[in-house]
């Protein structure tokens, strides 16, 4: 018995149980429960894998390691604070008057259903079932999106599903050409299993495995949120329901770059060339400066964070790219900051903006005179991911600059510009939201934050100092992914 | 592999086959009635439950079968009959839709296919006649099928464009590698599905916001200050 069944099994149960109890007021709080045991198991399996290494289950069809455990522990802990924070907004919402029972009901369904496609996608060992938990997630969340059913949000909705459904049909056709190559070296049923693909790698087609990549770059890039595929994320992010955004953000994007990085492994295993991680460079820093530049024309305070989120990716994507020790492990660490704050982030703007009423940058104002915790946690949210010392996103992108001074020194001054232009873009509209004349009528509202203190504490704690347990864990992860360790 | 034994004749009926896939991906290009639209796309879908069938005769796969039966109950018969009951249910079986730039579109298409050859080129010393014909088939009905999205301006007429990118996928997974792994299969055919439901859902929300099913009219978001 290894926790990799409660893992995978409290979202499928919790589904149907919330499709049977989620229009009544408990239903938030019965899904926190579920995601509160979710994390547990899921610590559980990480003591697991910690203390016997990578591990199999079900003849190969899972498979656990240093690098999808540690997502698997940030997934459902992102699941877990962002239901404590959905429990009662929901609830506030369907009090508005913006939310019948029944699509409360759908939407902690759905909320189960996301996070098991998620998990799925994180811990299965075979390239298949990855692309039909990916394709689950857009399926799962693409009637989140269109919730209020304004019009916006049903345009928002349709781009999603539409954009997402065509970029990820073309990871299909990449995992058909994986699976042709493993079929040339005679694996059988089993050429569609990651373990099988990794071991015979330097046996692969390199033509069939670069031609496969670039599709399953585009496809699962498209998750991701790469320019120039990047125009469903936004609206996505700005449309659907608050909390939806911190998943999303938090969870969904990671979860398709883990994607890419493991068919990046494949294939460089394969051709022996650098050419997976030029591509992922390029891509990687194209959406990171374009996302910095459209950060200075946004309205919206929803899409502002999204081309935000744009923006982390695309400096991961980079990081990934890069692929030395170094520079991977910056990116893992990247990751894991930029979910924790970016959902904070977006806990924060969920309820400052059921503060002010609206999502409109210009008329959210005063926010720290109106209820201070709310105006520092989104100040604090954003110095965090803007960069500032001493917070962990400082320390993760120190680290990817000084990987790229060792290999692409001249890549770095597009890499600080980046940096600077994203930083004047977030400040220039966030600071008047947050120290701005009150507008009149505006009263504090009941909200509950502890959700964002703890992320940004955890923030904090790794931009001071990094634990051990966790900077071993990255190694770990590091070794997996990059063959040598940083340390 | 088996298949060697009559080989010649299972490739060219796969070439056929493969052939007459392409020629109804031009056909939607070209259709004007959402409903033939629809027929067209129901006929691919038997199309491909064929291919699957005779891939999984020569082989003596059984679950090649089971896969053909799922195209052919889902992509020939299912998925057609729920969407001509909304464009039924919506009053469209009479309309005629104005295509823009058909010239275009045709010599688009045309370079599309030779373009997927070209790409399946590095291939060519890998494998079977067959096989390479049927990945540049498939990716040439993945990209006719972007085409015919881009070209259209009806949901109805995107679904069908977005269903027919998946008919290609499946093509190029039955005909090149001999079916993946059952559980991927159904894994997708399930995919497949739901997305057809959840789009069946998705007219009925963008009919009541904008009063019709044309989504050039859904063009609130976007970053240009109107």
């Amino acid at each position: 018995m290894t926790a990799l069944y409660p893992v995978l099994g409290i979202p499928l149960l919790g589904m149907p149980l919330l499709a049977l109890l989620g229009s009544i007021d408990k239903a938030g709080k019965v899904n926190v429960y579920l995601n509160g045991a979710g994390f547990l198991a899921s610590l559980w399996l990480a003591i697991e894998v910690f203390n016997n290494g990578p591990m199999t289950v079900a003849a190969g069809e899972f498979r656990i390691d240093a690098f999808n455990v540690y997502l698997v522990v940030l997934t459902t802990f992102v699941g877990l604070t962002t239901a404590i924070f959905s429990a009662p907004y929901m609830l506030n919402e369907t009090r508005h008057g913006r939310l019948t029972p029944n699509r409360l009901r759908l939407y902690h369904t759905m909320y189960q259903g996301f996070m098991l496609a998620m998990l799925v996608v994180l811990t299965t060992n075979n390239m298949g079932v990855l692309w039909v938990a990916m394709e689950g997630a857009t399926l799962a969340t693409v009637l989140l999106v269109s919730l209020y059913r304004t019009p916006e949000s049903v345009e928002a909705a349709w781009k999603y599903f539409i954009l997402c459904g065509v970029g990820i049909a073309q990871a299909l056709f990449g995992t058909v050409l994986l699976y042709f190559a493993a079929g040339q070296i005679g694996t059988g049923g089993l050429g569609m299993q990651w373990s099988v693909l990794f071991e015979h790698a330097a046996e692969l087609n390199p033509t069939v495995l670069s031609l496969a990549f670039v599709f399953l770059l585009v496809g699962y890039g498209t998750k991701i949120g790469l320019v120039p595929l990047h125009n469903w994320l936004p609206d996505a992010h700005s449309e659907g329901p608050t909390p939806m955004s911190a998943i999303l953000s938090g969870l969904l994007l990671n979860d398709a770059l883990y994607a890419v990085v493991r068919c990046k492994m494949l294939v460089d295993g394969s051709t022996g060339t650098h050419m997976a991680g030029y591509l992922m460079m390029g891509f990687g820093l194209l959406s990171f400066l374009v996302a910095a530049l459209f950060l200075h024309r946004q309205r919206d305070i929803k899409r502002l964070f999204s081309y935000s989120s744009i923006e982390h990716m695309g400096m991961m994507t980079f990081a990934f790219g890069l692929g030395g020790p170094l520079a991977t492990f910056a990116a893992l660490m990247h990751m894991t900051m930029h979910s924790l704050t970016k959902s904070a982030i977006f806990v924060t703007v969920g309820h400052a903006a059921q503060l002010a009423k609206t999502q409109q940058l210009e008329k959210i104002r005063g926010l720290i005179k109106t209820q201070p915790a709310i105006g520092w946690g989104l100040l604090i949210g954003t110095a965090a991911i803007a960069g500032f010392p001493p917070f962990g996103v400082f320390t993760s992108e120190f680290l990817v600059l000084t990987a790229t001074m060792q290999q692409f020194p001249w890549l770095t001054p597009l890499l600080l510009i980046g940096i600077g232009i994203a930083f004047a873009g977030l400040f220039r509209y966030i600071q008047p939201v947050v120290y701005g004349a009150v507008p009149e009528g505006q009263h504090p509202i009941s909200a509950n934050l502890w959700p964002v203190a703890v992320h940004l504490i955890l923030v904090l704690w790794m931009g001071l100092s990094i634990p051990g347990v966790l900077s071993n864990w990255f190694d770990q992860a590091t070794q997996t992914i990059a063959g040598s360790s940083p340390l | 592999m088996n298949v060697l034994t009559n080989h010649s004749l299972y490739e060219q009926a796969i070439l056929f086959i493969a052939a007459l896939v392409v020629f109804t991906s031009f056909l939607m290009l070209a259709q004007k009635r959402l409903s033939s639209l629809v027929a067209v796309f129901a006929w691919q879908g038997l199309l491909l439950a064929a291919t699957t069938a005779l891939c999984a005769y020569t082989q003596q796969n059984p679950h090649l079968y089971t896969s053909a039966l799922i195209s052919l109950v889902l992509k020939g018969f299912l998925i057609p009959w729920m969407l001509l009951r909304l464009i039924v249910k919506f009053d469209m079986h009479r309309e005629v839709e104005s295509l823009l730039y058909p010239t275009y579109v045709m010599t688009a298409a045309a370079a599309l296919v030779l373009f997927s050859y070209y790409v399946v080129l590095p291939i060519e010393q890998l494998s079977a006649l067959a096989t390479r014909n049927a990945i540049a088939v498939s990716l040439a009905v993945v990209l006719l099928g972007m085409l015919a999205m881009v070209s259209r301006r009806q949901a109805v007429a995107h679904v069908v464009g977005f269903m027919s990118i998946e008919n290609g996928l499946f093509f190029a997974a039955v005909a090149a590698t001999q079916g993946m792994p059952m559980v991927v299969e159904i894994g997708i055919a399930f995919d497949v599905l739901v997305a057809a439901v959840v789009f069946g859902v998705f007219f009925f929300h963008i009919r009541e916001s904008i009063d019709s099913l044309d989504v050039d009219r859904l063009n609130r978001l976007s970053e240009v200050d109107r």
